[in-house]
C-alpha cells in the first residue's frame, strides 16, 4: 500500500485546461511561494460539499464557507486544539487541510477562552437559536429585496421628482456588493452554531463508544436525531399535496406531463384552484429546495423547475391510488428511539455513567435541531434566492450584449463581476457600446472549454502525506474522515482484487440488485423501482425516490450524511463514503450492498 | 369455584404436560427438573421440545397397581447401614414397580405424545432423553439430584414407556432409599414426574455470553460457535467462530470465522466422536446471519428471564425446522464482569468532557 498521495505540486494540468489558475482567486491556489507550508500539510478533497468542478463564481461560496468555519474555530470560540481549515482549488476541485494547534502550552492557554465562549452558547443555546432563526429569515428577506434590474434607456421621472441623486447604474453595482456581503454574512451565520453542535454530538458519541465499544454508529445517531425535522418538510409538503389531489378529485390533471398543462387544467375547477392555493403556500419557503447540495448554481431549485416537484407528486398520487400509506410512522419512530435510549441507559455500569449519559444526550438533542435544520435555511432557501439574484445580474448582462445566457455570469470570478458591471455602467452612462460584448463572448467560450477539460480529470481523494492518525476534530466531525478512511483510499487507489468497495455501514440490511449510477441531480428521473442507487452523494430533495430503490451507495459522507439518515428512515441498506462507488460501478451491474458491514460487492 | 382453582384442579388431573404449554399452576405435579424446563419454555426460552409425564400419572399407575402395601412391607424396618440388605430390598421394590400395569389411557397418551414429538421433528422415531424429575413435599428437590435415573438416545414408543417405568422405579435406587431413611422421609411421600425431551442433534453449537467477555461491554452478546456438538467449544479444543451482536439494535457488529479443524458428531452407536473436517467446512461460518441473531435473541431472553448477565450453552438442532431450531441447553449467571462496577464517565463536567473530546476525538470507525 502506498503511504502517501501525490503532492499538489506533482499534479499536472489536464490537456485543454491550460490557464485554469486565472479563473480563481490567487489566494486559493497552490503556489511555489508557499510550497514549504503547502507540502507539509495533508489535503483532502471536499467531495461531501463540492463533488464536481466549481465554476469561478461558485468558488466564492466555497471560499466564504470555509473561511467562516475557520473564523469561528480560530477567532470566536478559540477551539483549544484547532485553528481553521485552509482551502485551495486545484484543477477546479476543492481541497482542504485542517490546521491544528500543536504546542501543548498554547492549547492549554486556549482552554479558558473556549470554556467561557462555547460554554455561553451551550448554556443559552435555545435562546440564541431562536434569535438565529429571526436573523436568518431577515437575511433572506433582505436578499430577496435587493433590486437587480437591467439598466433603463433613461431614469424614471421619480428619480428626478424625488431628488434621489443617484442612478440605476450605481444601484446595480451597489446591489451586487450587497448580495456578496449578504452571502458572506449568511455563511457567518451558518457557522455560528455548527461546530459547537458537532462538538457536543461528538462528545456523546465518544462516551457511547467508551461505554459500549462495539455500539453501531447508527444507534448513536438514532438516539440523537430528531424525528420531525425541517429536512423532511419539503417531502412532507409533496405528500400533503398528493393527498389533497386525490381527496379533492383533481388527481387526473397530473396525467399530463407538462406542469403548465396540469396548472391550466387545475385552474378550471374550484377544487383545482384550492389545490393551487395550497401549492403556493407550500412553495414558500419549502420548495426553495435544491435538487442538489445547493452549493452549485446549476443545482435545480424546485420552485423554478416545477417539473421536479410535479413529477414527485405524480409518483405519490400513483402510490396513494395503489393504496399505499405514505405517512411516516411518527409514533413508531418515537417509540423506537425511546426504546434504544432506555435499553442502552439500563446497560450502563453505574449511576454516575447514567447521569453523564443523560447530560450528554440532552445537550446533543439541544444542539441537534440546528445541525439538522440549518441546511434548509442556508444551502436551500437562502442559496436559492442568491442564485436567483445572480441570474438576474446575468440577464442584465445578456441585455447589454455581454453574455449569450444568464448563467454565463458564473464563469466570472467574484472580483471580475464588478469590473464587468463598471464596463456596462461606463458605456451606459456615456451612451456608447461597452467593451464587454466583444471581450466576454470569446472569453466565456474559452473558459467553458477549460472547465470541460477540468471535468474530465479524475481528482484524487487526497494530496500529500497523511498523518499517522487523523485526530483533528473537524476533519473527523464535519467530513467523517478518519485514519481508516484514509487507509482505505490508499488501498482503493490500487484497486481491490474482486472490485469490492468498503465504506461506512450507515444503515443496516443486506440486499442484491441492479445498480443505477447517478452522477447529477437531473438524472434522478432515470432511477427505476428495484434498483440500487449509486451516487456521489444524495440530497434532501431526492427523498421521493427512496420509496422505490433497494439500497444506496455513496462516494462521500458518513453516518450522519443525508443518504444515511434517509435510508435508516426508510429501512434501506446504505453504505456511504466508498470513495470510488460511482467510478467503479456501472449502471445495470448487479451488486450486493451490505449495510451491516459497510461493503459493496459486484456479483456475477 | 373460581376460574383459577378450576384450572389448578384440572392441572392436577393432567397426565401429560408439554413444556411449551406450561402453566405455573402445573408446577406442583412436575417435579423440579420438569418445572424448570416448563418455566423456561414459558418465558420464551427455547428449550428442546418435549413433555412431562406428571406425578398424577405416576400416582394413577401406582395406586392402580395395588402394590403399595407390598412396597411398604418390603422396606419396613430397613437398616441403612446394611448396604447388602438395602440393595436387595430396593431391587425388589424396583421389580415391583416395573411390573406395574400402566393404565391404558396413560400409556396411549404417552405413545401419542411421543408420535407428536416425532412428527414435529420430521423423524419417525425421534431420539429422546427420558429423565427423572422427582418431587417431595418435605425436601428441596436439589437434595435428590443424581439419585434417580436418566436415559439418553431412547427411540420408539415402546422404549420410551420402558424408560418411563425405569424412571419411576429409580425412586427406589439404593442411594435414594438409604437417603430417605437417613433423613427420616417417608418412602411413599415422594413422587416421580418424568421428562421426555428431544435429544439435540446439533448442526452447530456453542456458548453465548450476554456481555463481551473481553471488555465487559454489556451491550454486546458474544457468541462462540463450531460445527456439531458444543464439546469442542466448551473444552477449548476447537477454535470457534466468534460473533458479536449488539443487543439493543440486534445488529451483528463483528464476526471472526476461524478454521475449525474438527467437530464433535454423533456416531451410529449414539456416542459423540471427534471427526476431522475438510477445508471447505472448516473455514465456512458455522452460523448464518439469521441464526446468529436467533442465538443472540435466546441469550438475551435468558438474561431478561434471570435478571442478570448469563453464560448460556446453545445448539442449533439440525432436526428441527427453521425458526425453532436454536435451542437453549443450559444457562448460568456470568460471574466475572457482573461483579465489577464499570464507570467510564471519569467525573468530568460537561465542558471539560467536550474539551477532552476535541483534543482526542474518537473516530467514527468503520466496523
Amino acid at each position: 500500500m502506498a503511504d502517501r498521495f501525490p503532492s499538489p505540486f506533482e499534479i499536472t494540468t489536464p490537456p485543454g485546461a491550460e490557464g485554469w489558475e486565472k479563473l480563481y482567486r490567487y489566494s486559493s491556489l497552490f503556489s511555489d511561494d508557499r510550497r514549504e507550508y503547502e507540502d507539509s500539510q495533508f489535503w483532502f478533497r471536499d467531495g461531501v460539499h463540492w463533488p464536481e468542478v466549481v465554476t469561478p463564481w461558485d468558488a466564492t461560496i466555497y471560499e466564504y464557507a470555509i473561511a467562516s468555519l475557520s473564523q469561528y474555530n480560530t477567532r470566536h470560540y478559540v477551539i483549544p486544539p484547532a485553528l481553521g481549515v485552509d482551502f485551495r482549488i486545484l484543477n477546479g476541485y476543492t481541497y482542504l487541510t485542517p490546521v491544528g494547534v500543536t504546542n501543548p502550552a498554547e492549547i492549554e492557554a486556549r482552554v479558558p477562552h473556549f470554556l467561557e465562549r462555547a460554554g455561553y452558547y451551550f448554556v443559552n443555546w435555545d435562546r440564541l437559536y431562536d434569535a438565529w432563526l429571526v436573523k436568518i429569515r431577515a437575511l433572506v428577506q433582505e436578499m430577496t429585496a435587493i433590486p437587480v434590474e437591467a439598466l433603463p434607456e433613461r431614469e424614471p421621472i421619480e428619480v428626478i421628482t424625488d431628488g434621489v441623486g443617484t442612478g440605476s447604474g450605481y444601484t446595480l453595482q451597489e446591489s451586487y456588493h450587497r448580495l456578496c456581503d449578504l452571502a458572506l454574512k449568511l455563511w457567518q451565520y451558518h457557522f455560528e452554531f455548527l461546530n459547537l453542535g458537532y462538538a457536543a454530538y461528538l462528545d456523546f458519541f465518544g462516551f457511547c463508544k467508551q461505554a459500549f465499544p462495539a455500539i453501531p454508529d447508527l444507534a448513536i445517531a438514532k438516539m440523537v436525531a430528531g424525528v420531525e425535522v425541517d429536512l423532511f418538510r419539503p417531502d412532507e409538503e409533496l405528500k400533503k399535496l398528493a393527498r389533497l389531489a386525490v381527496s379533492s378529485g383533481v388527481a387526473a390533471a397530473f396525467g399530463q406531463s407538462s406542469p403548465e398543462a396540469v396548472r391550466d387544467t387545475l385552474r378550471t375547477s374550484d377544487a383545482g384552484k384550492a389545490w393551487l392555493a395550497q401549492w403556493d403556500e407550500s412553495c414558500e419557503p419549502w420548495f426553495n429546495f435544491s435538487s442538489g447540495s445547493g452549493f452549485y448554481h446549476s443545482d435545480r431549485v424546485w420552485i423554478e423547475n416545477v417539473d421536479i416537484p410535479f413529477g414527485f407528486i405524480r409518483d405519490y398520487i400513483a402510490r396513494l391510488q395503489e393504496g399505499e400509506d405514505l405517512a411516516r410512522p411518527i409514533a413508531a419512530i418515537h417509540a423506537e428511539r425511546d426504546r434504544i435510549v432506555a435499553e442502552y441507559r439500563d446497560l450502563l455500569g453505574s449511576d454516575e455513567d447514567r447521569a453523564a449519559f443523560d447530560g450528554k444526550l440532552a445537550l446533543s438533542r439541544t444542539v441537534f435541531p440546528y445541525v439538522e435544520n440549518h441546511n434548509f435555511y442556508v444551502e436551500h432557501w437562502a442559496h436559492s434566492v442568491m442564485w436567483r439574484k445572480m441570474r438576474a445580474f446575468g440577464e442584465a448582462f445578456v441585455k447589454a450584449g455581454f453574455f449569450t445566457e444568464a448563467d454565463d455570469i458564473f464563469l466570472l470570478g467574484q472580483d471580475e463581476v464588478p469590473a464587468a458591471l463598471f464596463d456596462m455602467y461606463h458605456a451606459w452612462s456615456v451612451g456608447v457600446e461597452p467593451r464587454g460584448g466583444k471581450y466576454w463572448g470569446p472569453e466565456i467560450a474559452r473558459r467553458k472549454g477549460i472547465l470541460d477539460a477540468l471535468r474530465s480529470w479524475s481528482a484524487p481523494p487526497a494530496l500529500g502525506r497523511p498523518p499517522e492518525v487523523v485526530t483533528e476534530p473537524f476533519t473527523v466531525m464535519l467530513w467523517g474522515i478518519t485514519s481508516d478512511s484514509v487507509a482505505n483510499w490508499l488501498r482503493s487507489s490500487e484497486g481491490s482484487a474482486d472490485g469490492s468497495l468498503s465504506g461506512f455501514a450507515a444503515s443496516p440490511g443486506s440486499v442484491e440488485g441492479p445498480a443505477r449510477v447517478i452522477l447529477a441531480a437531473d438524472q434522478i428521473g432515470e432511477v427505476q423501482p428495484g434498483e440500487i442507487l449509486v451516487a456521489p452523494l444524495t440530497a434532501p430533495s431526492w427523498a421521493p425516490i427512496f420509496g422505490k430503490i433497494l439500497a444506496t451507495v455513496t462516494d462521500v459522507g458518513g453516518m450522519m450524511s443525508h443518504a444515511a439518515i434517509v435510508c435508516r428512515e426508510y429501512g434501506l441498506p446504505a453504505v456511504t463514503g466508498t470513495a470510488f462507488g460511482t467510478a467503479q460501478i456501472k449502471t445495470g451491474q448487479r451488486i450486493r450492498v451490505d449495510g451491516n458491514n459497510g461493503t459493496v460487492t459486484p456479483i456475477g | 369455584m373460581t376460574a383459577q382453582s378450576d384450572t389448578a384442579a384440572r392441572a392436577r388431573r393432567q397426565n401429560l404436560v408439554w413444556f411449551d404449554h406450561f402453566d405455573s399452576v402445573e408446577k406442583a405435579c412436575l417435579g423440579g427438573k420438569s418445572a424448570s424446563l416448563g418455566e423456561m419454555a414459558g418465558a420464551g426460552l427455547p428449550v428442546p421440545p418435549g413433555f412431562a409425564i406428571t406425578t398424577h400419572a405416576f400416582r394413577a399407575a401406582r395406586d392402580g397397581s395395588g402394590v403399595i402395601d407390598a412396597i411398604r412391607a418390603e422396606l419396613d424396618g430397613l437398616d441403612p447401614g446394611d448396604t447388602a440388605d438395602v440393595s436387595r430390598r430396593a431391587m425388589a421394590v424396583r421389580e415391583l414397580i416395573m411390573s406395574w400395569r400402566m393404565p391404558p389411557e396413560i400409556e396411549a397418551e404417552i405413545r401419542g405424545a411421543y408420535r407428536a414429538l416425532s412428527d414435529r421433528t420430521g423423524r419417525k422415531r425421534v431420539a429422546v432423553a427420558v429423565r427423572s424429575s422427582a418431587t417431595c413435599e418435605d425436601s428441596p428437590d436439589a437434595s435428590f439430584a443424581g439419585e434417580h435415573d436418566s436415559y439418553l438416545w431412547v427411540r420408539g414408543d415402546d422404549s420410551v414407556l420402558e424408560a418411563v417405568r425405569r424412571c419411576w422405579a429409580s425412586l427406589f435406587t439404593d442411594r435414594a432409599v438409604s437417603y430417605r431413611v437417613q433423613m427420616g422421609y417417608s418412602h411413599l411421600d415422594v413422587e416421580m414426574c418424568v421428562a421426555v425431551q428431544k435429544m439435540v442433534k446439533p448442526r452447530s453449537a456453542g456458548v453465548a455470553f450476554t456481555l463481551n467477555p473481553g471488555n465487559g461491554d454489556r451491550s454486546a452478546i458474544a457468541i462462540d460457535s463450531a460445527w456439531g456438538f458444543g464439546e469442542g467449544v466448551v473444552s477449548g479444543d476447537v477454535t470457534p467462530d466468534n460473533f458479536l451482536v449488539d443487543k439493543v439494535m440486534s445488529l451483528i457488529t463483528q464476526r471472526t470465522v476461524s478454521a475449525k479443524q474438527h467437530a464433535y458428531r454423533l456416531g451410529d452407536d449414539d456416542q459423540v466422536r471427534r471427526v476431522e473436517l475438510g477445508p471447505g467446512q472448516a473455514t465456512a461460518p458455522s452460523l448464518t446471519d439469521a441464526e446468529i441473531l436467533a442465538v443472540a435473541r435466546l441469550a438475551r431472553a435468558a438474561e431478561k428471564h434471570y435478571g442478570c448477565p448469563q453464560d448460556v450453552e446453545w445448539a442449533l438442532d439440525g432436526e428441527l425446522p427453521d425458526g425453532e431450531n436454536v435451542v437453549l441447553l443450559q444457562a448460568r449467571p456470568e460471574t466475572v464482569w457482573s461483579k465489577k462496577k464499570i464507570t467510564v464517565s471519569a467525573g468530568l463536567d460537561p465542558m471539560a468532557s467536550i474539551v477532552a473530546t476535541l483534543a482526542r476525538p474518537l473516530h467514527a470507525r468503520k466496523p
